[in-house]
């Protein structure tokens, strides 16, 4: 701080508390709803205060009839489900691209290029503008309701390989050229240099698509039909729409609060990385 | 681009390329261009047949007064998403750098919301203003206005940009504290004995100086309001009442999965694509620009 200005201090935190709590608002809520049982969240004024039903309604939504009236995967298959995809899609991303950043940096080789705008090209057209197309396709290979139609189309993406290209550019050439010397070649190279070299570029990356995985809507909404491949994330689309007919927002607001717990837990408990991955993907 | 030093040619690298070209063939390259193609069919009403017919079917979109209303209407969305988020974050982030100890404790009260999935952002807020039982309603009701995004329009607009904003806080709020942060303390402090007060020193260095990221930050908003916010719409009001929150890329999707008009989702597809590449670029040029600083 350049000067000290008490008053200035003061209203400074009252700023960022009031923020905080207006950004930590909505989830308060959605806190308090999970604690109360069905007959006091059908009663106006909703309570804003928590309640003691946080574990009988946990057990329920968990592991229990869910939500009644509907047709519904077990929301803790759900959550299983979610996080298959989400480990399948981070892993995939991080593997493909590895590779496809290690030939085109490393080696020199006819159509390097073309490869190179091939993979670029695929940065700029996000799943929702050519869902159509991309879902018959899926059909065609009998993709529909498995854990591979869920994952291997949102796997390719240029941004992860843009990010390690990036990085073995910076790598030192003086290092390949020691490596070859003492005649490594590619894979011994690959697998015991420019792997640990990338070891947290790797695990920054990987928190930043467990988020992006474990949040996938559109997709895993169009192509399950059978609801025990359902994500947790979808289910609460269906949630929403029961809710017009039983509001059961205790089990509805349960739900959401567990399908928020994982992504919320893994930037927190690694923000240094998350923190990292967000920088280095999109710039 | 390449090492000075590499390996020798050989059958390897396509090996480790083959991987990603595959899918990159199988489920972008395939897909977009069978979009393109369709934009030039058009499908009889039994599905039986399609017909070649050129541009027909963007002319079709270009004077389709729905069409354009959605365009409007992702214009006014997409700039208030941005606006609001990018306001609330530029605030906290201001105050934010100002505190000594425990920036990155705000830091981590404040960025954990980029973790939920839009739909979920949706969801939050649709409880939070259910027209019967919500907590704003009821709040609002009191000082004399009925809330019911299920009827008004111009509510069920308001509340989805409430949600897709609230949710971008945390990422606006992260980069700006990062520019913030990396501004010269000396600049700062030389403005101080000249006797600018915090507010001044603010909008007369500060804002400037970030004003790259301002830039980046747009950039991103938009494309985030454009395409991800898609989980808050179809959640929450499902494009509706009428069509009063049919954002471009609901539209897409209703019209093609709902409406089965392939040829004219396929057309709104190509147009969207087109959009996304223009921003694309608009972004690589600014990167290159500020590279050059």
């Amino acid at each position: 701080m350049v000067e000290n200005r008490p008053l200035t201090t003061f209203v400074t935190h009252l700023v960022l508390i009031l923020g905080v709590l207006a950004i930590a608002f909505p989830v308060w809520i959605t806190f308090v709803a999970s604690t109360h049982n069905e007959l006091r969240m059908n009663q106006s004024p909703l309570p804003l205060w928590p309640g003691e039903y946080f574990l009988t309604n946990m057990q329920q939504t968990l592991f229990g009839s869910g939500l009644s009236g509907t047709e519904q995967a077990p929301v803790w298959l759900m959550l299983l489900n979610s996080l298959a995809m989400a480990l399948l899609i981070s892993s995939g991303k991080i593997v493909i691209s590895l590779l496809s950043a290690f030939a085109i940096v490393y080696f020199k080789f006819p159509f390097r290029m073309g490869f190179f705008w091939m993979i670029f090209i695929t940065l700029m057209l996000p799943v929702e503008v050519r869902i159509l197309p991309t879902f018959e396709v899926v059909a065609n290979l009998g993709m529909l309701n498995s854990y591979w139609g869920l994952s291997i189309p949102l796997i390719a993406s240029a941004t992860a390989t843009f990010m390690f290209r990036q990085v073995f550019l910076t790598v030192p050439d003086e290092l390949l050229e020691s490596a070859r010397i003492d005649g490594a070649g590619p894979l011994r190279f690959f697998f015991d240099i420019l792997l640990p070299l990338s070891r947290t570029n790797i695990a920054a990356l990987f928190v930043i698509l467990f988020i992006f995985g474990w949040n996938q809507y559109l997709w895993p909404l169009l192509i399950t039909t059978d609801t025990s491949m359902t994500t947790i994330v979808m289910s609460i689309k269906q949630m929403l729409e029961a809710a017009e007919q039983s509001p059961q927002w205790n089990i509805i607001m349960t739900t959401a609060l567990l399908a928020m717990i994982p992504p919320v837990f893994v930037v927190i408990a690694m923000q240094k990385l998350f923190v990292q991955g967000l920088t280095e993907t999109d710039k | 681009m390449l090492k000075r030093v590499h390996f020798p040619t050989s059958l390897l690298p396509y090996l480790l390329v083959a991987p990603q070209i595959a899918i990159t063939l199988v489920f972008f390259i395939w897909p977009a261009s069978q979009a393109m193609y369709q934009s030039f069919l058009i499908e009889d009403a039994f599905g039986l047949g399609t017909e070649f017919v050129w541009f027909e079917n963007f002319e079709v979109l270009m004077t389709d007064s729905h069409y354009l209303d959605s365009f409007q209407r992702t214009a006014v969305f997409s700039v208030l998403v941005a606006a609001l988020s990018m306001g609330f974050a530029l605030i906290l982030a201001g105050f934010a750098q100002r505190v000594v100890r425990g920036a990155m404790f705000y830091r981590t009260l404040l960025i954990w919301p980029y973790a939920i999935a839009p739909v979920l952002a949706g969801a939050l807020w649709v409880f939070m203003f259910n027209p019967t039982l919500g907590i704003f309603p009821y709040f609002l009701e009191i000082i004399g206005i009925t809330w019911n995004h299920y009827l008004s329009g111009n509510q069920a607009m308001l509340l989805v940009i409430l949600a897709a904003a609230w949710k971008q806080v945390a990422y606006n709020f992260l980069f700006y504290l990062a520019a913030m942060q990396s501004i010269p303390n000396s600049v700062i402090e030389a403005a101080a004995i000249d006797g600018a007060g915090p507010a001044r020193r603010f909008w007369t260095i500060v804002f400037p100086l970030i004003s790259p990221t301002t830039f980046f930050l747009l950039v991103i908003n938009m494309v985030y309001a454009f395409f991800e916010t898609f989980g808050i719409i179809h959640a929450v009001t499902q494009g509706g009442p009428g069509t009063s929150t049919t954002i471009l890329v609901y539209k897409v999707f209703n019209d093609g999965f709902v409406g089965l008009d392939l040829g004219g989702s396929a057309a709104q597809s190509v147009v969207l694509m087109a959009l996304v590449i223009v921003m694309t670029v608009v972004q690589f040029r600014f990167v290159e620009r500020k590279v050059a600083y």
